[in-house]
């Protein structure tokens, strides 16, 4: 497996609304395996690959979860709002990163116990002595993103982006191995997906896909006590029936159990009462769409640890690349 | 057809929001017997069309939603049963104690939601919630993994049940009870010399969130849209923004609903002589029509709803009598649509 | 199927005539046989012999309800007869009266609910009946007060040998001693169908008083929690895993050598049993127990899962198990003191 790009992927500032970095890195990786590439006005990279039959598009996306600052204090200290999902206990004492590099570290006021304490509590330490210091390397509007690495766990990998880095992974991979185009296949690398799935809505607007699927992280139920969920780590990909966004349509359930079958991969059917992905999106495009989620388990979404099997990886790149050489 | 008969025969099959298909086919053999043509889209609309034959006819649609609550396995247990999943907002109270069908792939398995002994359950005299629920099948666990996956949809073994004079209580009259009424217009709708072309929808996914109706709606964009769904109706402890049973068609003013369109149909219901009742919603009706409004360049479009007790239990009961108003004041009004000044502000 | 058409009965304590029309039409031809009804409702079939005076017991009654007032629109409110849980009540069918009137039990839809209400379990006091009537003179020419009703649902089979059906507890008992009282006995034998356990184990206590026996048998249908979110402590039986013995309920404790041979008998002849593994509940063997001078109990029950709900759930093995080892204790009781 190629885990130098996906450590680059993982690595990268990205957060939603700024996805620059990102897209460039994965243009770099797919421009010579498809017939066009292009950005549309929000940013979503539309990577098209000729065939002879119906659209298919395949979406991950590029952004991840953030902060954006709202204040400076006369301290030096940074005040913020969360850019998507960003959850007050996995953030405190927590280190983020700025485009420019700029280093900072979440802390809450400490009346507070950590427990309750709400984003509006915290603050971000980037070592300025005031305010001034402070506004020659930030801005009001300035975005950052978890701080972190790609770490080996044997089998498992862990980094702050695996939502949705692995997906992106899994799609540009699965690009680079399809021999293959029977469908018009339109990969899109959608933008500000943890915003409310709005790169994946104007995209497939634009692309009119037959079919569409998400390729994105989805929690697991197989750690101590967990609540419950459909998938565990290490047994497959997942492809996802229903989440809060979508319900899958048959024809596309069908399409990617078939594929999964014969390509030979174990996979795991999953059924999600939360959540959301860009098949949510491309689901109710124009006239209506079938579109469906092929997940890759991870725990511990929303982290800055999301944890995902290398295993679950390879199969999900076997599945999409499958699913790209199929017709629908 | 009697109205007790369309609505039984749209009551009987199963179509759970995503799993239409067994309600569908019913819709469009009803459909067929009285429109032009009868298509389905992407993702299953039923989209019947009426023809006045006339050229340029203004379009005019009435659509009620085809889709029904229902659950979906999410896993098993050690001991056999069914972890599951709510499709849409169920009520969980209502569960405990209720026989299922499970729709596996080799067929239809019998089951029931078993109630725990209170001491059992979590918490201090806390409601169920589906968490702490399973669909027990009698079966061992290593034979319900071989027959059951997850995605496998459960629906409830309700039946059918005329209670006093003409009350019903059925699965989901939320809403074949609206679609009842499409059909029976449709009926009415025969003998009538209309000039206006009809779409007659009947949409999926209403109750994940007004899905289909987004969808049929972009494809159609019709002149004028009426949207037939279900409302609260009276019962004890239910007064405010509930209806009483067998009082008539229930028409909604207010943001949603086109003003001009609107009066058309309660002055229409005058004339007739048909019972309406009034409905104030200030802004989303969490009705198709909300969708339907913004669809394109913009659909004028009014809501008409039925009163109905126990939205979303096991049971709910409607009066067939507001069924067949409803469809009275539809194809009244179908008669009158001529388009083009008639809805201009 | 004799236990299909028991379940199928209309007959929640108090009001038990259905199951005793149908019971004593069963038995009424048996050559021998002496049927008494008493002023209760119990009926008790005499078949005379030599031997010791035995009892065996099941009772007729049903959980349900009873009518106990109208609302000016036309809803009927209702008390439970007997011990059901009030989360099994919402949105279920129900038939009420002499002339089966249908009726759904029911409460504020969920959309109508207080977010504090939603969290809340069901309570009896937002309960009611729904007949469709137009107003209380429609619903009072239906129904009158103290009318009585039942649970409606059918006996389906289903799974692995299981049957779903409504008042399982106890025309599983009723089903067993009408295979039994066909059978010819040394003993002088009292078969009694009684009325009220579920309020009180009330039936049982004046058969008993009537009858004045040596040793009681009673088969009933009993609580089995082997469900999904239960622990193994917690299960109190296994469906499928055999007929269940009591050995202490709340109630009644067996009698110790009564019980150990009704073991020996179980092991002897093959016939699965296990043993119930609580101390709740009360069966008739407890107002049977302390009648008279007293009297030598055992029970023998059917594991049933969501017992006293529409859908109690039990196994066709355990029922089996029941049959066959209640013949073998009849039969052995024969030759032997206890």
């Amino acid at each position: 497996m190629n885990i130098e790009l996906l450590k680059k992927l993982t690595e990268c500032f990205s957060p939603s609304g700024r996805e620059d970095r990102i897209r460039d890195i994965i243009k770099a990786e797919v421009e010579p395996y498809v017939t066009d590439v292009w950005t549309d006005a929000l940013g979503n990279l539309i990577c098209h690959k000729k065939g002879p039959g119906k659209k298919l598009m395949m979406a991950a996306h590029m952004d991840e979860i953030g902060f954006m600052v709202t204040h400076i204090e006369d301290s030096g200290f940074l005040r913020f709002v969360n850019v998507g999902g960003i959850s007050a206990y996995n953030c405190i004492n927590r280190a983020v990163v700025f485009e420019n590099g700029t280093v900072g570290v979440i802390s809450y006021e400490n009346k507070e116990k950590a427990a309750s304490a709400g984003l509006s509590q915290m603050y971000i330490d980037i070592g300025a002595k005031d305010k001034a210091e402070a506004e020659e390397k930030v801005e009001i509007g300035s975005m950052a993103g978890y701080k972190g690495e790609l770490s080996l766990m044997g089998e498992l990998a862990t980094s702050k982006t695996m939502d949705d880095r692995v997906g992106c992974f899994v799609l540009i991979e699965a690009i680079k191995a399809a021999k293959e185009s029977p469908n018009e296949l339109f990969a899109v690398f959608t933008v500000q997906e943890e915003v409310g799935l709005r790169g994946a809505k104007t995209s497939a607007f634009a692309v009119e896909p037959d079919m569409g699927f998400a390729i994105d992280v989805s929690m697991t139920g197989d750690t101590p006590e967990s609540s419950f969920a459909s998938l565990s780590l290490g047994k497959g990909p997942g492809i996802k029936l229903k989440d809060a966004s979508f319900i899958i349509n048959p024809a596309a359930r069908d399409f990617a159990i078939k594929a999964a079958r014969v390509a030979e991969i174990p996979y795991q059917l999953e059924a999600a009462a939360y959540g959301g992905t860009d098949a949510g999106a491309i689901n109710l495009t124009r006239g209506g769409v079938p579109a469906g989620t092929i997940s890759v388990p991870t725990r511990y979404i929303h982290s800055p640890q999301e944890v995902v099997s290398l295993s679950d990886v390879e199969n999900s790149i076997t599945l999409v690349t499958k699913m790209i050489e199929t017709a629908i | 057809m009697e109205i007790n008969e369309i609505l039984r025969r749209l009551d009987t099959p199963f179509g759970v929001s995503g799993n239409e298909k067994e309600v569908r086919d019913v819709i469009k053999e009803l459909f067929g017997g009285l429109c032009t043509e009868v298509s389905e889209d992407a993702l299953g609309n039923v989209i019947g069309i009426l023809c006045c034959g006339k050229e340029n006819a203004p379009t005019i649609m009435i659509e009620g939603h085809q889709d029904e609550l229902g659950l979906v396995v999410s896993g098993i247990t050690d001991e056999g049963s069914l972890r599951f999943l709510t499709v849409g907002g169920f009520d969980p109270k209502t569960l405990p104690g209720t026989e299922v069908t499970v729709h596996a792939e080799g067929g239809n398995y019998f089951g029931v939601i078993g109630a725990k002994p209170p001491h059992l359950v979590k918490g201090p005299a806390k409601g169920l919630s589906v968490s702490d629920m399973a669909v027990d099948v009698g079966y061992s666990k290593e034979k319900s993994e071989k027959i059951f996956k997850v995605g496998d949809i459960i629906t409830l073994n309700t039946g059918f049940v005329q209670l006093g004079g003409s009350t019903v209580a059925a699965r989901c009259i939320d809403d074949r009870g609206g679609l009842a009424a499409v059909v029976r217009a449709l009926e009415l709708a025969q003998n009538l010399k209309l000039d206006c072309t009809v779409y007659a929808v009947a949409t999926v996914q209403e109750e994940l969130g007004l899905r289909g109706a987004k969808t049929a709606a972009a494809q159609l964009v019709p002149d004028a849209a009426i949207a037939i769904d279900v409302c609260h109706g009276t019962s004890p402890g239910v007064s405010d923004n509930a209806f009483p049973l067998g009082k008539g068609v229930v028409v909604s003013v207010g943001p949603n609903l086109h003003p001009k369109l609107t009066r058309q149909l309660l002055d229409t219901a005058k004339e007739n002589r048909l019972d309406v009742q009034i409905d104030v919603d200030s802004g989303d009706t969490g009705t198709d029509a909300w969708e339907i409004q913004v669809a394109g360049t913009g659909v004028p479009t009014a809501l008409l709803s039925i009163p109905l007790r126990y939205m979303h239990a096991n049971y709910e009961v409607g009066d067939s009598k507001d069924i067949e108003t409803t469809a009275r004041l539809i194809a009244a009004y179908l008669l009158k649509f001529k388009g083009g000044e008639q809805l201009c502000y | 199927m004799l236990l299909k058409q028991l379940c199928s009965l209309c007959a929640p304590s108090g009001w038990e005539d259905e199951a005793r029309s149908f019971i004593i039409e069963q038995i009424k031809d048996i050559p021998g046989i002496e049927i008494t009804v008493d002023t209760m409702g119990n009926v008790i079939a005499h078949k005379p012999g030599k031997g010791k005076k035995i009892m065996v017991a099941a009772h007729m009654d049903e959980v349900g309800f009873i009518v106990s007032g109208f609302t000016d629109d036309g809803f009927v409110k209702f008390k439970t007869v007997g011990g059901i849980m009030t989360s099994v009540l919402v949105s279920k069918r129900v038939v009420l009266g002499e002339n089966k009137v249908d009726g759904i039990i029911s409460s504020k839809a969920v959309h109508l609910q207080s977010a504090a209400d939603r969290e809340k379990p069901a309570s009896m006091r937002d309960l009611y009946i729904d007949i469709g009537a137009k107003d209380k003179a429609d619903a009072e020419s239906k129904l009158s007060l103290g009318d009585y009703g039942t649970f409606a649902g059918e006996y389906t089979e289903f799974g692995d040998g299981y049957v779903k059906s409504k008042a399982l507890d106890d025309r599983v008992g009723c089903a067993v001693m009408l295979e039994l009282i066909k059978e010819n006995y040394e003993n002088d034998m009292y078969f009694c169908f009684t009325v009220q356990e579920e309020v009180g184990l009330r039936g049982a206590t004046i058969a008993a008083n009537r009858i004045g026996p040596e040793l009681a048998l009673v088969l009933e249908g009993t609580t089995c929690n082997d469900v999904h979110g239960a622990k193994p402590h917690q299960t109190v039986t296994y469906s499928g895993g055999g007929a269940v013995m009591t050995a202490m309920d709340g109630a009644a404790i067996s009698d110790r050598r009564y019980f150990e041979m009704i073991k020996t008998l179980a092991a002897r002849e093959d016939i699965p049993l296990q043993i119930k593994r609580t101390s709740a509940g009360g069966t008739d063997a407890g107002s049977i127990q302390r009648s008279g001078a007293g009297v030598k109990t055992a029970v023998l029950a059917v594991p049933c899962r969501y017992i006293h709900s529409p859908v109690s759930v039990m196994h066709m093995r355990d029922y089996d198990s029941v049959r066959r080892l209640a013949a073998a204790v009849l039969k052995e009781l024969e030759g032997r003191d206890i």
